[in-house]
């Protein structure tokens, strides 16, 4: 399905502000947790355990919170786009 | 260890099975559809499940007792290396966030039941499609045969299987599995979609009890790590290693950091998951779960800590050759009372259950789809898939069963091990097919069967203090000089080949066969309410069976 079909001039763009802003809430928690040594010590402790734990647990619910971010960012931009088409389509 | 039987632990236990056993078969009666001999009937369950269905029934997919039992155990054994599983299913669900809802639109397009009827639609590859569906089966097989190890240390706790007998020994795995199969025959994939809220429930309130009361009991975290680091620190006396550490060293970040986002990139594309996927009702759905599936992470975080906690009870101390699976079931015996412990063991044990019927229903459904169908009967009717699919989740049960009774454990370990290195390989064709069709099917084949050949051979080279092959999951990486997970170095190679071979190969306009889907089948949404460009939904109607899959090159 490669070759260019009439209406691909108004296909809206691929990359657009809230798609790149959900991109970037995907990859911090890529980078927080891949790059170990960051976090890999024992203080400071919380409740007695050692930072090394602690950190990734919490980074369990940071984590969500930017998918969750991601996942509003871009249903805003699929509804937005569908309000763009129909727009086009009525004139 | 104490011997003799835990009665009153025995007999919750009991209780717990007898109940979810009448859930199981009542499942065939949870919103049944008219069609119930189709195959996303039995095998999807209807296509149907809310965010909350498909959110208890990914998490007891995912999470199984296999987990609850080898994470904790890992922990117990070598600490910091051990807890590489929480940034793993941290990971996981961004990255699904991505993929998966492509996945689901695609399939539900087009009818799609696993991961390689869209490869086939995508690529028109008969060939890659099975090398996809062989790949998802043989992983499998030991998977759900590691649910049962999961279901045999909580036995051996309970003090039952100690006896010589084998018979004896065997007869609660016997009974257990022989009711799973019946009611998941039955019911298919409603059963443990019903089971797993029981389990989860279960689960979370055994964790959140263990999370506190043994701690307390303990005197504290404080004193729960500081007895870890001792033991931590204790030389084993055959590698002049220490045991663990507490803390990811500088050699050891990279094999933590590589095993973290190896196996995050692998878990949604076994077929278990593939299949509670698509048996959600729409695209939002999976989305959502991504979101919150989450939850079950900071439970398995938490689940790992008990490992810790293991070590601070003397669980195993002194005891030469320790089988640290039963680490954690002997800390519930000996923390818990009676009666709580035998909840703990339901738990377990449960947790076994609900994974097994899935894994063996979404194998069950890759042979019927990827073998039956497009080898041997390719004019299959959706009722003869249908008994196929349920006939061989009762073989692939069996299967599973002798795996674990007639060799030994470790096998099913190794060979899980090298599942995990597997599915890896089929990530370029089924995550790269979602957003590119540029890759060539042939150059997909090439790096598949070389990132499983180089993945195996290193795998089976790795020698340990305990075994001289299969001794561990990581391996130096070339050209880096750390040691890092075998999988994900074979995924590079995978991707490398791909890459060099699709250049090669749409330059000289090999064949490149006929691809049954279109762009904007990747983004269709049952939930809206406009219609798409390129289907016919019904208002009113979210969530309708999809009609059979259009055939290829129509």
């Amino acid at each position: 399905m490669s070759q260019d079909r009439p209406d691909s001039a108004d296909r809206p763009p691929l990359v657009t502000p809230r798609r790149a802003l959900a991109g970037i809430c995907i990859v911090i928690p890529f980078v927080a947790l891949l790059w170990v040594n960051s976090y890999a010590r024992t203080t400071p402790e919380f409740i007695g355990i050692p930072f090394f734990y602690w950190y990734q647990m919490a980074w369990v619910p940071v984590s969500a919170a930017l998918t969750y971010t991601a996942y509003l960012l871009v249903r805003a931009e699929e509804r937005a786009q569908r309000a763009a088409r129909e727009g086009g389509a009525a004139r | 260890m104490k011997n003799g039987v835990n009665g009153v632990a025995l007999g919750v236990c009991i209780a717990f099975f007898l109940a979810v056993t009448v859930l199981g078969f009542m499942a065939a009666r949870w919103r049944r559809a008219e069609n119930a001999l189709h195959l996303d009937e039995w095998g999807l369950g209807g296509r149907s499940f809310g965010t909350w269905v498909t959110w208890f029934l990914l998490g007891g997919d995912l999470y199984t007792a296999y987990t609850f039992v080898a994470v904790p155990a890992a922990v117990y054994g070598a600490g910091a290396s051990g807890f590489f599983a929480l940034p793993y299913t941290i990971l996981a669900y961004p990255l699904v966030f991505l993929f998966l809802p492509r996945l689901w639109s695609v399939s539900r397009k087009h009818g799609y039941v696993t991961s390689s009827d869209f490869i086939r639609g995508r690529f028109g590859s008969k060939s890659l499609s099975v090398a996809v569906a062989l790949t998802g089966i043989v992983a499998t097989m030991p998977y759900i045969a590691l649910q049962l190890v999961g279901i045999q240390a909580v036995l051996n706790v309970m003090g039952i299987g100690n006896s010589g007998n084998w018979f004896a020994k065997d007869l609660p795995l016997f009974i257990a599995f022989g009711v799973l199969a019946a009611y998941t025959y039955s019911s298919g994939l409603r059963a443990p979609a019903l089971i797993a809220f029981v389990k989860d429930a279960l689960i979370y309130i055994v964790i959140i009890v263990a999370i506190i009361y043994i701690p307390y009991k303990l005197g504290g975290f404080h004193d729960i790590f500081h007895s870890a680091k001792t033991a931590y620190a204790v030389q084993n006396p055959v590698t002049k290693q220490p045991r663990g550490s507490l803390v990811s060293g500088p050699k050891a970040q990279w094999a933590y950091a590589t095993l973290a986002m190896g196996s995050a990139m692998a878990l949604f594309l076994y077929p278990h998951s593939v299949t509670a996927v698509l048996s959600s009702k729409s695209r939002n759905v999976v989305r959502r779960n991504t979101t919150i599936l989450p939850l079950y992470s900071l439970m398995l975080g938490l689940l790992a800590m008990l490992g810790f906690m293991a070590i601070a009870d003397g669980v195993g101390k002194g005891i030469k050759g320790y089988n640290a699976q039963l680490a954690i079931p002997q800390l519930f015996e000996n923390m818990f009372p009676s009666w709580f412990a035998g909840v703990a063991f339901a738990a377990v044990g449960i947790g076994a259950l609900v994974p097994a019927a899935i894994m063996s229903i979404a194998a069950a459904n890759l042979f019927t789809r990827n073998i039956y169908k497009d080898l041997i009967k390719p004019d299959a009717t959706p009722e003869q898939e249908t008994r196929v699919s349920k006939l061989v989740s009762l073989v692939v049960k069996v299967g599973a069963l002798v795996f674990v009774l007639a060799m030994d454990k470790t096998v099913a370990i190794n060979f899980q091990l090298l599942g995990g290195i597997w599915i890896l390989q089929t990530v370029p064709a089924i995550v790269g097919g979602l957003f590119t069709r540029w890759f060539h099917r042939w150059a997909l084949l090439a790096g598949w069967a070389a990132g499983m050949a180089y993945g195996t051979w290193k795998a089976y080279d790795q020698s340990s203090a305990t075994q001289s092959h299969f001794g561990g999951n990581s391996d130096v990486i070339p050209g880096i000089g750390e040691k890092g997970y075998i999988g994900l170095t074979a995924f590079v190679l995978n991707i490398a080949i791909v890459l060099v071979l699709s250049v090669v190969l749409n330059a000289l306009r090999a064949p490149a066969g006929v691809d049954e889907t279109a762009r904007e089948d990747y983004v269709l949404d049952t939930e809206d309410p406009a219609p798409l460009p390129g289907t016919s939904p019904k208002p009113g109607e979210p969530g309708v069976p999809p009609g059979l899959p259009e055939p290829a090159g129509a």
